[in-house]
């Protein structure tokens, strides 16, 4: 209890026990959880409602997967296969890669990080949980009643006047979703500037904290626009006002500046809170203070700012001015330097460190190179003589799968794994994980890295039946998908069986830095039983080590 | 190795140059990830947690290094899109004297007109040699005609015209793709380009045809009578048509507009959108009358209507010549000019 005093975060040695009460046991029954105000708990229904999201998408991945074993389209029609890759495009983006990291960890850890007992408005959290699942209500009842063929970006004319599947409905479900996303980011925000601990400046906040803060800024400058361009895709398809569609004196390329203008904010919104895990990971896992800890801090806010204004690099060949995509094309160039400028600092943390090798850095390491490589192809699709030929091909699909899967999902896998013991006071089965990590990495890649071959030699996306040279390449791709699955599925067993089984964690497992770390696993309800004091910077590793050495000295 | 290509086969003008700028971005971003990559398993192995390794030794980044991972990637990606920005002014600029074929796509085919007047579904025939303008239009949703062979694309969009180019350098026949969803058998959107020796491709025109697509035009312009107004007389309630394609043209209220292939294509479709100086908007609308072929004959004899040898050429924007503006409009010029 006499973390105030000392220089260093707090040893585990020194923490306070809860008596063996936590946030899970505290209250029993549905009510106590549907009805909670603990922003820990509102992360455990978000945990399990982006999961059932992932799989239903993972599955509707793996049936397109299985298609695609053959040119011809023999498995599916093609209407079916089209309401595949809406669906999983769907499903996958706004119920799960955007809520997913800030709702199940934003929520979890944003206030347990800031030394606060919850967030500056629970009720408003609660309430955020609840939108989502109306929306994704919505989602279900589309799955249910037919589907929807438009892609997930809904492009017009097609999505107002020509496809005749349940496009009102969905785009209503993404509609409500984003409020969520709303309420969300603007919890963390009034959270992060009202309610740090005592001695909490700004330069003391672990990354996760400005990582977050940076997608609570995307999210509450680019949702509104994509809510307003869905109302009004809606209000032309259900009332025939012509917005977007030319026969009613639209413009369609209007609603793809619209769409993107929201779209392309959100790749960081994924994006950002998975670079927000892999900061905590990396220094947890080196023992060190994050290499250029200022720079990766307002790289955050960089890209926050530049993820602005590159919109119209979706837009190279749909009609838009040669000197518009110029303009495009440059600045695209330069929101990749913040992004190339985390890369080498995490990398340069692992110099003189002390790496270690659990299942979290595994993913972290993989987030690094894939990271990597979705990346540098990004320079290929902004470059415009290139982008031409690539755009809508399978290379483009390739890429935002190198970001958003090897990116954001590694990530995602590599805070579940960090956080385990944390969130339910139990380990997981280190072999078991790590053999997972390996799967995901090696499915991944084989998935694929042959879709920027295939899509080069001219595969177009979204292709139901394809041109028999393009098989081999889609082959290895489905083989990969199996790998990839399984990799998947295994951690699902392994966390659930560790449940019960788990070796139990103490307070700080990880020996790592951070006030999560310094109370009970898992958490009492009220997050410390002492406001703490924070005298130290963050990962302030070599102060922590050396007492946590003396004491054990002693 | 066939059936396990890694590039499409060069057969454009700008096939080399996009393949050139994609693998020496394949190079150089190969290089730095490589490095990434090797940096990352030296590390991780060298300084891998052991005994005599529980602590990390911290350094403070020297800022020479963070200056130097912050400006040398940012010279690497200006120079990329300096690299890309001249190969895409290369693939948009259309040179002269193109060869102009029309295109139109709709869900699901692609049909495409020659000047000639021949037609063809799901397959193009065009020379070696020659640069090739296609000026696209959709007739319902978003497609996009893709040539991976030649390594060019654009989006065809409904009411619209859009053009593109290539010349190709290689006969032989190439895959057409859309490009952009458009519904239920947008994966069976697709055919074949087939590029022929210039003299094999003038005796494909020979073959069977109604007559040039200008002359098919001239039928129309007749059957819609346009050429009510469209007189070649002063005075004509609609404007001339003659000269009038590639000029600029004033407006009514102020302003000009270049008479391009989709000024004249709104002229019709929607003529009072913008009405040429001199002109009373009377003229009806001919929307979904028109069909996006009768359109693209319509533009075929608009352009080919030839200037009488009575009337001063027109020149850019109209001076007091003996030619009258010409409004949002259809072709005026009588039909037997000449």
């Amino acid at each position: 209890m006499t973390t105030t005093t000392v220089d260093h975060a707090p040893l585990p040695e020194t923490n306070p026990t809860s008596g063996g009460r936590n946030y899970i046991n505290d209250e029993y029954g549905v009510l106590s959880w549907l009805l909670t105000r603990d922003h820990k708990r509102i992360a455990i229904l978000y945990l399990f409602s982006v999961t059932i999201f992932f799989v239903v998408g993972g599955i509707f991945a793996f049936l397109m997967r299985l298609e695609l074993l053959t040119p011809e389209g023999d498995m599916f029609t093609s209407d079916t296969y089209n309401k595949l890759f809406t669906l999983h495009g769907v499903v996958m983006i706004f119920f799960f890669l955007i809520p997913a990291i800030p709702a199940v960890f934003g929520n979890f850890l944003l206030p347990i990080m800031l030394g606060a007992k919850d967030l500056a408005f629970p009720r408003l959290n609660l309430l955020s949980w609840y939108i989502y699942m109306i929306g994704g209500t919505f989602g279900v009842i589309v799955i249910i009643t037919g589907g929807v063929d438009t892609g997930w970006t809904f492009y017009t004319p097609f999505s107002t006047q020509y496809s005749n599947t349940k496009v009102f409905a969905t785009t209503l479900g993404a509609f409500i979703t984003g409020f969520s996303s709303i309420l969300t980011g603007l919890n963390f925000l009034v959270t992060t500037h009202r309610m740090r601990a005592p001695g909490l400046t700004w330069f003391r906040l672990p990354l996760f904290v400005w990582s977050m803060y940076a997608t609570s800024v995307v999210i509450m400058l680019a949702t509104p626009v994509l809510a307003i361009t869905l109302v009004l895709l809606m209000i032309e398809r259900a009332l025939g006002v012509g917005i977007f569609d030319p026969a009613l004196g639209g413009d369609p390329v209007l609603y793809q500046h619209l769409f993107w203008f929201y779209s392309h904010p959100a790749v960081y919104i994924m994006i950002l809170p998975g670079m927000a895990i892999i900061s905590e990971c990396v220094a947890a896992f080196t023992r060190k203070k994050i290499f250029g800890y200022k720079f990766v801090a307002f790289s955050s806010l960089a890209i926050a700012f530049l993820g602005f204004l590159v919109w119209a690099h979706h837009m190279f060949v749909a009609g838009i001015s040669i000197y518009a995509a110029m303009v495009f094309s440059f600045i695209t160039m330069l929101v990749a330097v913040p992004s190339a400028i985390k890369v080498f600092n995490w990398t340069a943390t692992m110099y003189k460190a002390s790496v270690s090798w659990q299942t979290p850095m595994l993913y972290v390491l993989g987030f690094i190179g894939l990271f990597t490589i979705g990346g540098v192809t990004g320079l290929f699709l902004g470059a415009l003589g290139v982008d031409v030929h690539v755009h809508d091909s399978y290379f483009v699909v390739a890429h935002f799968h190198y970001i958003m899967v090897g990116g954001t999902i590694m990530a995602y896998m590599a805070g579940i794994h960090y956080w385990w013991p944390k969130i339910t006071g139990r380990m997981y089965p280190e072999w078991w994980a790590r053999l997972s990590a390996l799967l995901v990495f090696v499915g991944f890649n084989l998935t694929f890295f042959p879709q920027f071959l295939v899509g080069y030699v001219g595969m177009p996306r979204r292709y139901h039946a394809y041109a028999p040279e393009f098989q081999v390449l889609n082959v290895l791709s489905t083989a990969g998908a199996t790998i990839l699955a399984a990799g998947y599925l295994l951690p699902m067993i392994y966390l659930f069986w560790s449940l019960k089984f788990g070796r139990k964690a103490g307070t700080n497992p990880w020996g790592a830095v951070g006030l999560e770390w310094a109370t009970t696993s898992p958490p009492p309800k009220e997050n410390f039983h002492e406001t703490p004091v924070v005298t130290w910077e963050a990962y302030d590793y070599p102060a922590f080590l050396k007492a946590m050495k003396e004491t054990q000295n002693v | 190795m066939n059936d396990f290509p890694l590039f499409p086969e060069q057969a454009s003008s700008v096939s080399p140059l996009v393949d050139g700028l994609y693998l020496g971005l394949v190079v150089v971003t190969g290089a730095v990830s490589l490095l990434i990559w090797l940096a990352i398993f030296y590390l991780a192995i060298k300084y891998r947690r052991r005994p005599d390794n529980e602590l990390a030794q911290e350094q403070e980044p020297p800022m020479a290094l963070e200056m130097t991972w912050t400006i040398i990637p940012t010279i690497i990606f200006i120079g990329i899109f300096i690299a890309g920005a001249w190969v895409f002014f290369r693939m948009q600029r259309v040179p002269a004297n193109a060869l102009e074929i029309y295109a139109t796509g709709r869900q699901w085919m692609w049909k495409f007109q020659h000047p000639t007047g021949q037609r063809e579904i799901n397959t193009l025939h065009v020379p070696v040699g020659r640069a090739v303008k296609i000026t696209h239009a959709s007739e319902d949703v978003i497609h996009s005609l893709w040539f991976p062979s030649f390594r060019v694309k654009a989006d065809v969009l409904p009411n619209r015209f859009r053009t593109m180019w290539f010349q190709a350098t290689k006969t032989g026949t190439f895959h057409i793709f859309c490009a952009e969803y458009c519904g239920t058998l947008h994966s069976g959107m697709i055919g074949s380009v087939i590029v022929m020796e210039p003299t094999e491709y003038q005796r494909w025109l020979a073959g069977g045809t109604e007559g040039s697509l200008a002359s098919q035009g001239e039928q129309l312009f007749a059957k819609y009578a346009c050429n009510t107004c469209h007189m070649d007389v002063a005075g004509a309630r609609g404007p001339q048509l003659a000269g009038l394609y590639g000029i600029t043209r004033p407006l009514v209220g102020g302003g000009s507009v270049l008479a391009d292939d989709q000024y004249l294509r709104e002229s019709i479709l929607d003529p009072t959108a913008k009405v040429a100086a001199g002109f009373q908007p009377i003229m009806p609308t001919f929307q979904g009358q028109v069909s996006e072929d009768d359109l693209i004959r319509l533009l075929a004899y608009v352009k080919s209507v030839p200037i009488p040898s009575t009337a001063a050429p027109a020149t850019a924007s109209t001076g007091p010549g003996a030619v009258p503006p010409v409004t949002a409009t259809a072709a005026s010029v009588p039909p037997a000019a000449q």
